[in-house]
C-alpha cells in the first residue's frame, strides 16, 4: 500500500494502531507519542498515510485539515501537504515528516521512526 | 495508452495558453507539435509597447521559453511557417518540408497588420507594429534617423508613437478621423488625450489621408496626403488595424467569414480542427485583445481534455492604454445609445474626466481619463449586470468612496513605491507582487494569489492587487464573467445551485458526477460550497457531510493559532442570568480553562480548550442549560441587543426581548457565510443594528428593518428594507429575507456583497412587495429549522462523532 515501506529496517517495532474503519474516510485521527502527534490520514480510496501532526508552514495541526485526494489543507492557513510524501504542494515549501504505515488486513500498524528526509521530524 | 496527436500552428499568446490549460487538467492525453513561424519561444506580446519604449527588455516578456516546451515533452519547431493542411490525410506541412500528423489540430495563426494599399508601401523603413522583428527594426531606426511617422491614431499607434518619442525620434501620428482612439473614446477624452501627448512633444496630423509614400534610394523618405501636404518620414509605422490571419485555413477549405468561423466549443467546421486567438470568428466578432483570447483558450483546453461542459459565450472587452503617466481606461457602450443615460464628472483642466453609461439601472459603459483605477471596478459591475441604483449618487467617486473604512484598495497602485506594503495579512510588498508577475508570467488574480499569498486571506487587497497586475501587464487581463467555482470544475457557483436544484441532487458525489468534476474527491474549496448548497437546498433529503467541512465546523469550536479550541456558548440576545454566569465561571475552573473574554458579539469566549476536553465541557455547560453559540460556523452568530424599552430613559420599544425571539427562531441554521442580527430599542441605535446582515431598529410606531450591513474588513451600512408594526412581522422577514439569501448568495458571499450584487431594488419585490413569496420562504425557512435547530454540543457531548475527539491511540514511552 506504501511503498516507502521497503527502506525500513527489520529490527524496529510496528505498533497497531487500529483499524481502518476507526478512521473515517476523508478523515485523520491522531496518534499521541512521547515524541509529538501523528495524524494517520484515510482518503477515500481508503489508502492509509501517516504524517507528523505539524504543518512545515506553522505548525498548525494537518489532522484537522480537509483531505482531498492524497493531499490534505491544514487548517491555519490553507497550505497543501501531499499525504504520501509530507511535501507542500508547490508554491509553498516544506514537508512535515512522513512515517512508514503497514497493513494487515484492516488493522494499520505504524512505525514511529519517520521516513529520511524531511527535517521536520522533531 | 496510445497519446492523441495534437497539432498547434501559430506559437502565440492564444495558442501556448491553450496548451498550458490543457497540460494543467489532461498533462497525458496528447503527444503535442507547435509549429511557429517566429524564431522565438512563447513571449507576451502586449509588453513590446513597454519594450520598444525602453522600459522593458526582450528577455522580460519571455512567457515560456524552449526549455519549457521540453519540460512538458512539447515538440517545437521555430522558425516554421505551415503552408498546407491535408486534411485528408490530417497532415500538416511547413515551408521547408518539416511534417506532422495530427488527431487534433489547433489553428492560432493570429492576425496580420493591414498594410494601407498606397504606392511606396514597400519601401525599406516602412513596417508595423506586431513582432519583435518590428521593435528590431524601429529601435535601429531611432538610432539611425531622426524623422518616424506614425500612420494611425488608435491604441497600437500611439503606443508606437510614445515609445519612438522616448528613444528619442521626432514623432508625427496621423489620423484620418477628428479624433484619437475614436473606436474607444467619445471626443472629449480623446481631445484630453491628444493635449496630453501633445504636452508631450508628439505632433498630431489628424483627418489627414495618406496618398504616397515617397521615397529615396529605395528607402522612405515623406509621406505626402490628399491635400498636397508632405512631412519628412525616415520610419513609417503602419497601424490602421488588423486583419485576421486566415490564410492557412482558407486553402485548407476550412469555413472563413472575416476569421475563421468556430462555435461555442472553438471547432471549425472541421471538428478535428479547433481554431482560437485573433484569427477566429465567433459568433460573427473577431477580438483583438487577450482577456478574451484567454476565455477561449480555458474552453478550446477543456473541450480537447474531454471534458464537458465549458462553452465560449462572448466577452465583453475593455481597453487601457501603455503610456507611461497617462491614465485612461474604457469599456463597453462608451459612446451611448438609445435609452442611455450618462453620469458625467468633467474637468478638463485638472486633467480629469469621467463618464459612467447606465441602461435601466446598470452600467453598459465607461470612459475614464486622468485616474483609472476604478476601472476594472466598474468592469466588473458591467459584466456583473449590477443593480446599481442604490450607489447612483456616489458611483462616479469610485469604488473607494462606498464608505470604505478598511485599507481597501485605496492606496493608487501606480503611485506605491515597490516597499510599499500591499496584502497586511502576509506581508507582501508592492514590489514582491510585480516580481512575481514579471518573472513567473502571471496573468490573473488568482495566480498572484497562488504564488505570492496577497489577497489570499481577508481578501481586503484584492482591488489593489487587481491594480498593480494591470499597471504591470498594461493590457486588461480581467477575470472572466463567469467564474467558475474552483479548479475542480467549469460551473460557475450559480450553475451548480441551478443542477442542485433542477435536478434534485442530493450528495456531493451525485453533483460531481452530474457535472463532470475534473478531480474525483474535490477540493477545500468547492467540497465545503457543495455540502452547503446540498443541505441548505435539500434540508431534509441530503445528508451533511462532515468530512467536507472546515475544521471549525467540522468540531463545533474556533480553532485556535495553538491548535486548542476556543468555545462560545449562546446567551440569547446578550441577556444573561446569574445560573448561566456560574455555569460559565464553574466550567472554566473545572477545565481550567487559561482566559476568558467578553466577545464583540456579546457573549463569552472561553480559550484555549484542548479538543479532548470539547465534548466534557460541553456535557457540563448542557447539563446547566448553555448551548453552542456557533461562534465557529458560517451560521447564525449573534443578536446583539441594547437594553431597549424596559429599562432606558429612550427605549420605546423591548428590543432585548425582539433579539431573544429572533435568536430562537433562527439559531442553529446555516448560511454562505456568518450572518449576524442586532436590535435597537430607539433610533439611537446602541445595538449597532445598521452594520449588521439584518438590523432591527425599534421606532414609535413599530420597526424598522434594514439589511446588507457588515462591520469587519470593509464596512457597509445596511440599506432600509421597510418599516412594520407586529413582532409576527418582524418574525416573517427576518425569515424570509434570510431563506433567500441561504438560497441564492453564493458561498462565502456575506449579504453586504450579496445585496450589492442584485440589487436592493430586488429585494424589496421579493421580501417586501411579494407577500405571499414572502409567506412561503419563511415557511422553508421554518421547515429547515425544524432539521437544524438542535444543540451539536449536547450531541457531541452524549458521544455523536466520538472519533473527532478521542486519539487513535496513546503510545506511552
Ligand atoms: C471572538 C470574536 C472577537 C472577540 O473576542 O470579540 C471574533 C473572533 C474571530 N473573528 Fe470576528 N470575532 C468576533 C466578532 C466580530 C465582529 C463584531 C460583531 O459580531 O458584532 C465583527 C464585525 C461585524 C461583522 O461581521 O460584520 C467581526 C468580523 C470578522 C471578520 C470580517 C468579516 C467581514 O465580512 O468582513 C472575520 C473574517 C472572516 O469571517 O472571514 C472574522 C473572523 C474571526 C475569527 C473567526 C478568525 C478566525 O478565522 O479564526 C476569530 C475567531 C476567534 C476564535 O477562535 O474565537 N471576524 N468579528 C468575536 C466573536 C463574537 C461572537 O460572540 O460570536
Ligand atoms: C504592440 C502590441 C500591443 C498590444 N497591447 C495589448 C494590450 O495592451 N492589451 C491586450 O489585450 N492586447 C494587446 N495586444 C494584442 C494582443 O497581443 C493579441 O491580441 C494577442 O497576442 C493575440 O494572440 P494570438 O495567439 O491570437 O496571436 P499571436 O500572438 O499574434 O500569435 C500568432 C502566432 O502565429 C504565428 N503564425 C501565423 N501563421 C503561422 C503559420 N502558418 N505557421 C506557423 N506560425 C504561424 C505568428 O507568427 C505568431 O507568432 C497588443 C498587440 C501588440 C502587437
Ligand atoms: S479582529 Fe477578529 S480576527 Fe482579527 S485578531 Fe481580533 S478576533 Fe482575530
Ligand atoms: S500552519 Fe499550516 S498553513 Fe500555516
Amino acid at each position: 500500500m506504501n511503498a516507502v515501506v521497503k527502506k525500513v529496517a527489520m529490527d524496529q517495532q510496528w505498533i497497531e494502531v487500529g483499524t481502518v474503519s476507526d478512521i473515517p474516510k476523508d478523515g485523520a485521527r491522531v496518534v499521541k507519542t512521547p515524541l509529538g502527534d501523528i495524524a494517520v490520514f484515510r482518503n477515500r480510496q481508503d489508502e492509509i498515510f501517516a504524517l507528523r501532526d505539524k504543518c512545515p508552514h506553522k505548525g498548525g495541526p494537518l489532522s484537522q485539515g480537509i483531505i482531498y485526494g492524497k493531499t490534505v489543507a491544514c487548517p491555519l492557513h490553507n497550505w497543501n501537504i501531499a499525504l504520501d510524501t509530507g511535501i507542500a504542494v508547490a508554491p509553498d515549501e516544506g514537508c512535515a515528516a512522513s512515517y512508514p504505515i503497514r497493513m494487515e488486513g484492516e488493522k494499520v500498524f505504524l512505525l514511529l521512526t519517520p521516513n529520511e528526509g524531511c527535517p521536520n521530524s522533531q | 495508452m496510445k497519446r492523441m496527436k495534437l497539432v498547434m500552428v501559430g506559437n502565440g499568446m492564444a495558442g501556448v495558453r491553450t496548451l498550458e490549460e490543457l497540460l494543467k487538467i489532461a498533462p497525458d492525453l496528447y503527444e503535442i507539435t507547435v509549429f511557429g513561424a517566429e524564431p522565438y519561444a512563447n513571449y507576451n506580446r502586449i509588453l513590446l509597447s513597454p519594450v520598444l519604449a525602453g522600459e522593458q527588455t526582450i528577455k522580460d516578456i519571455m512567457l515560456n521559453d524552449v526549455d519549457w516546451y521540453e519540460k512538458n515533452g512539447i515538440t517545437l519547431h521555430l522558425n516554421k511557417k505551415i503552408t498546407r493542411i491535408d486534411r485528408k490525410n490530417r497532415t500538416v506541412h511547413a515551408e521547408d518540408g518539416t511534417s506532422a500528423e495530427y488527431d487534433r489540430l489547433i489553428l492560432a495563426t493570429g492576425s496580420n497588420p493591414f498594410m494601407l494599399p498606397v504606392p511606396g508601401n514597400d519601401l525599406q523603413g516602412v513596417i508595423s507594429f506586431r513582432d519583435i522583428h518590428d521593435v528590431d527594426v524601429m529601435v535601429d531606426a531611432a538610432t539611425n534617423y531622426k524623422h518616424a511617422v506614425i500612420i494611425g491614431g488608435g491604441l497600437l499607434g500611439l503606443e508606437a508613437a510614445n515609445g519612438l518619442k522616448m528613444r528619442g525620434m521626432d514623432v508625427a501620428v496621423v489620423h484620418n478621423s477628428d479624433n484619437l482612439m475614436e473606436r474607444q473614446l467619445d471626443p472629449v477624452a480623446s481631445k484630453m488625450l491628444q493635449k496630453n501627448l501633445e504636452d508631450k512633444g508628439m505632433n498630431f496630423l489628424v483627418g489627414k489621408q495618406t496618398e504616397q509614400l515617397i521615397g529615396k534610394d529605395g528607402r522612405v523618405k515623406a509621406v505626402r496626403f490628399k491635400d498636397g501636404q508632405e512631412v519628412p518620414a525616415d520610419l513609417v509605422v503602419m497601424a490602421v488595424g488588423i486583419r485576421p490571419n486566415t490564410t492557412l485555413a482558407e486553402s485548407a477549405g476550412i469555413h472563413c467569414n472575416r476569421g475563421i468561423v468556430v462555435n461555442d466549443t472553438m471547432q471549425t467546421y472541421d471538428p478535428r480542427i479547433y481554431a482560437i486567438g485573433e484569427c477566429v470568428s465567433h459568433r460573427g466578432i473577431a477580438y483583438g485583445l487577450v482577456a478574451p483570447l484567454f476565455e477561449m483558450a480555458k474552453v478550446c483546453a477543456n473541450h480537447l481534455a474531454e471534458y464537458g461542459i465549458g462553452r465560449y459565450t462572448g466577452s465583453v472587452t475593455s481597453t487601457k492604454l501603455k503610456v507611461t503617466g497617462i491614465e485612461l481606461f474604457s469599456a463597453g457602450d462608451y459612446m451611448g445609445s438609445e435609452g442611455t443615460e450618462n453620469l458625467l464628472l468633467s474637468d478638463p483642466k485638472g486633467g480629469l474626466y469621467k463618464k459612467l453609461v447606465l441602461k435601466d439601472n446598470r452600467l453598459v459603459g465607461a470612459v475614464l481619463y486622468g485616474e483609472s483605477e476604478d476601472g476594472n471596478w466598474y468592469f466588473k459591475l458591467m459584466r456583473e449586470g449590477t443593480d446599481v441604483s442604490a450607489l447612483r449618487n456616489r458611483l462616479l467617486f469610485g469604488e473607494t468612496h462606498l464608505g470604505d473604512a478598511g485599507h481597501g484598495g485605496q492606496s493608487k497602485a501606480a503611485a506605491m513605491k515597490d516597499c510599499d506594503q500591499v496584502c497586511d495579512c502576509n506581508g507582501v510588498s508592492k514590489g514582491d507582487i510585480v516580481k512575481a508577475i514579471v518573472t513567473k508570467g502571471l496573468f490573473t488574480l488568482d495566480d498572484v494569489k497562488l504564488h505570492t499569498k496577497a489577497a489570499a486571506s481577508c481578501g481586503s487587497c484584492t482591488g489593489l492587487c487587481e491594480q498593480i497586475l494591470s499597471h504591470t501587464l498594461g493590457g486588461e487581463y480581467s477575470a472572466p464573467e463567469a467564474k467558475p467555482m474552483c479548479k475542480c470544475t467549469d460551473a460557475t457557483h450559480d450553475q451548480v445551485r441551478a443542477a442542485i436544484r433542477d435536478q434534485k441532487l442530493t450528495s456531493i458525489p451525485d453533483v460531481m458526477n452530474t457535472l463532470g468534476w475534473k478531480r474525483e474527491d474535490g477540493c477545500p474549496s468547492c467540497r465545503p460550497a457543495l455540502n452547503y448548497y446540498l443541505i441548505s437546498t435539500w434540508p431534509k433529503e441530503a445528508k451533511d457531510d462532515y468530512q467536507s467541512r472546515y475544521i471549525n465546523e467540522r468540531a463545533h469550536a474556533n480553532i485556535q493559532k495553538d491548535g486548542s479550541y476556543s468555545v462560545v456558548p449562546r446567551l440569547w440576545g446578550g441577556s444573561v442570568s446569574v445560573d448561566q454566569l456560574r455555569a460559565i465561571a464553574d466550567v472554566a475552573e473545572k477545565f481550567n480553562v487559561p482566559e476568558m473574554k467578553i466577545t464583540g458579539g456579546q457573549r463569552i469566549d472561553l480559550f484555549g480548550v484542548k479538543k479532548e476536553e470539547l465534548p466534557d465541557v460541553w456535557g457540563f455547560l448542557a447539563d446547566r442549560g448553555l448551548v453552542s453559540g456557533h461562534a465557529y460556523g458560517k451560521a447564525l452568530r449573534t443578536v446583539k441587543t441594547c437594553v431597549g424599552s424596559d429599562w432606558c430613559r429612550f427605549g420605546v420599544q423591548d428590543s432585548t426581548q425582539m433579539g431573544i425571539d429572533l435568536e430562537e427562531m433562527t439559531w442553529g441554521s446555516w448560511t454562505p457565510h456568518k450572518y449576524k442580527m442586532a436590535v435597537s430599542g430607539c433610533p439611537r441605535n446602541c445595538a449597532e443594528a445598521t452594520i449588521k446582515d439584518f438590523g432591527v431598529v425599534g421606532i414609535d410606531s413599530g420597526w424598522e428593518l434594514h439589511v446588507g450591513g457588515n462591520g469587519g474588513v470593509k464596512v457597509r451600512a445596511t440599506d432600509l428594507l421597510c418599516r412594520v408594526t407586529t413582532r409576527e412581522e418582524v418574525l416573517e422577514y427576518a425569515g424570509a429575507f434570510m431563506q433567500i439569501y441561504r438560497e441564492e448568495a453564493r458561498y462565502l458571499e456575506r449579504t453586504a456583497p450579496w445585496v450589492e450584487r442584485v440589487g436592493l431594488p430586488y429585494i424589496k419585490t421579493r421580501v417586501v412587495d411579494d407577500a405571499e413569496g414572502r409567506a412561503a420562504a419563511y415557511q422553508r425557512f421554518l421547515e429547515s429549522q425544524e432539521i437544524y435547530k438542535f444543540d451539536p454540543w449536547a450531541e457531541r457531548a452524549k458521544g455523536v462523532d466520538q472519533h473527532e475527539f478521542t486519539p487513535l491511540k496513546v503510545v506511552t514511552g
